[in-house]
């Protein structure tokens, strides 16, 4: 099965699912957090946490790496406590990847967790607490179930920007192969190889089809999801 | 089961002072568009914190600015229905008529789903999603899930405005019955005379953010001072009576405390209680009972007050029996009759002058 890709191939391709997929995950919440908060919620630093949000977005992504390294490097305080604490190494390291991966994708995630939140009427969330739900029932109830394609777009979202990660993650965690080469780190360091044009070409397709395989995937989940809501 | 409100507000430029009991049966908050009925329902709902005052429901305050008291809306348990429905469009009809009973307590009395749906005529749509719904069916649906939800009280926001008027005749039997066969008092908020009439015990007529007048339905719609506000055209008065025949001829003859009155037919069983909505223009008076004259009905009635207006017309209130009339009529008119208060007349209403929708079971 194997055998169309060669194993460092295979490995750039797993390791790239494997960061892409942890990166989603543990984003998630955060991201249906800060949506929520920026949609629903009247507070002081709203405009500020919008910005930082959207900050990886503008950012050069060399810059938001380097951030990084800084922050969690091993000689870094937030490093070094995280090391000390919970055993948990970041720089170099397949997590640091998730870490990078996660953040550059998080605006994309936030912003369509955010649409799909608008295009939710708040009087239904008013009508379920006179109908004596309490905030967290009426969030798990209403809220959630209407919300659930614009989750499904967020996710896939992310997930295609974490397949496609670069400049951060390059930048944070190096390009060591087995451990921290990405797909797209693979490509590039393919393509400074003399006569490893043709390796480069096969990771190149399957990163499209990657790609189109996540938005066909999300479109089919979403367009289930907003029928089941609207019960056509 | 009562409800007292007592609150003050600011609502943009306008100042909101609200003051009503509503005893049981339907209590309407009658007023324009813009005078702040929707706001007094939301406050009494917990959607809205008013600046002051105070909002009992039972003896128990749900709201209280000086004790510092605002239950959340939902511990209030008062069941809500919007004029847009506002059901969940990701759950079935029959999720959504249920929705509220899974956060009553436990073994609180109350009909079932079958009772429900039977009463409102919704039985067949239970595994229906919302948006496969019409207009009217929706809010019998909304009405439904409201009822269900084990409230203490019902709270209305012209649950009737968003649909034509052949879908209101639907559902005005149902909330008759609502009224008639279950316990649940009624917060009911209108903007139209006719549905208030067929519908209200209690009248709160509310203007610019304050109430003008509460009282019985019967004394507030029959109130010539009210007239300006109710409408010239839609002005009129609710007798109340109790069907005694179906004639073969197509009319059924009801009794009221002043007399009779032949109707076209009306879908009521004889002895049970109707009310008849009559408007003060389609009444005409006479001194002496008329001869020939292709009118029906004729109740002998006594002249309370006449009032006039700023035309040429003028209104008089008459007593007929127990029931309270409004006739209006020229001021030329009233002047040649030598009416005043006090004087015998007769009251002399054409029997299908009286629209079909404007006849209810009592």
């Amino acid at each position: 099965m194997t055998d169309w890709l060669r194993a460092e191939e295979w490995m750039a391709l797993t390791l790239s699912l494997k960061v892409s997929f942890w990166a989603v995950l543990i984003s998630l919440p955060f991201g249906l957090l800060a949506a929520y908060a920026l949609v629903r919620w009247e507070f002081r630093g709203r405009h500020v946490l919008n910005g930082l949000v959207h900050l990886p977005l503008i950012l050069p992504p060399v810059v938001t790496g380097y951030l990084l390294l800084l922050t969690f490097g091993r000689r870094a305080p937030l490093g070094i406590w995280l090391e000390e604490t919970f055993g948990l190494v970041l720089a170099f390291r397949w997590t640091g990847a998730v870490l990078a991966a996660a953040i550059m994708a998080f605006p994309l995630m936030v912003r369509a967790i955010r649409l799909g939140l608008e295009g939710i009427d708040p009087r239904l969330e008013e009508a379920a607490a006179t109908l004596g739900a309490s905030r967290f029932w009426v969030f798990a109830t209403v809220t959630l179930p209407l919300l659930l394609p614009g989750l499904i777009t967020g996710a896939v979202l992310a997930f295609a920007k974490a397949m496609g990660e670069f400049g951060a993650t390059i930048t944070f965690v190096s390009n060591i192969p087995g451990q921290t080469q990405t797909l797209p780190s693979a490509i590039y360091t393919f393509l400074q190889v003399p006569g490893a044009e043709a390796s480069a070409l096969r990771l190149v397709m399957v990163s499209i089809l990657v790609a189109m395989g996540a938005l066909v995937a999300s479109e089919l989940l979403a367009r289930r999801a907003a029928k089941r809501i609207s019960g056509g | 089961m009562s409800l007292s409100v007592d609150i003050s507000h600011t609502l943009g430029e306008m100042a909101l002072e609200v003051r009503f009991d509503a005893p049981r049966g339907v209590t309407a908050l009658f007023g324009a568009s813009g005078t702040g009925k929707t706001s007094v329902i939301n406050a009494v709902a917990g959607l809205l914190r008013p600046r002051t005052g105070r909002i009992i429901l039972d003896g128990e305050p749900i709201f209280d600015a000086t004790m510092k008291i605002d239950l959340p809306v939902h511990k209030r348990r008062l069941g809500c229905v919007f004029q847009d429905g506002r059901l969940f469009p990701h759950l079935s009809v029959e999720q959504n008529l249920v929705y509220g009973l899974k956060f009553a307590a436990v073994g609180s009395p109350g009909p079932t789903l079958h009772e429900v749906a039977e009463m409102l005529g919704i039985s067949a749509l239970l595994l229906r999603r919302p948006a496969a719904l019409s207009g009217g069916e929706k809010q019998r649906v909304a009405i439904g899930r409201a009822l269900l939800s084990r409230p203490r009280m019902l709270v209305m926001d012209e649950p009737l405005a968003a649909l034509d008027e052949a879908r209101k005749q639907d559902i005005l039997p149902y909330l008759e019955r609502l009224r008639d066969e279950t316990d649940i008092p009624i917060l009911y908020v209108s903007h139209s005379v006719s549905e208030v009439a067929r519908l209200a015990t209690t009248v709160v007529m509310m203007d610019q953010g304050r109430v003008t007048r509460f009282g019985p339905a019967e004394e507030v719609l029959s109130d010539p001072a009210n007239v300006r506000q109710l409408g010239l055209r839609e002005a009129g008065s609710v007798l109340q009576g109790v069907v005694t025949t179906h004639h073969d001829d197509g009319l059924t003859e009801l009794a009221v405390s002043g007399g009779t009155l032949l109707l076209p037919h009306v879908n009521l069983s004889p002895g049970q209680p109707i009310r008849v909505r009559v408007l003060a223009q389609d009444i005409i008076l006479a001194t002496s009972p008329p001869k020939g004259l292709s009118a029906l009905n004729n109740l002998p009635a006594e002249i309370v007050s006449i009032r006039d207006g700023d035309g040429p017309g003028t209104i008089v209130q008459l007593k007929s029996g127990s029931d309270l009339l409004l006739a209006r009529v020229t001021r030329r008119s009233a002047e040649a009759l030598g009416l005043k208060p006090g004087a015998q007349v007769h009251a002399v209403i054409k029997a299908v002058s009286v629209a079909r929708t404007d006849v209810g079971g009592g």
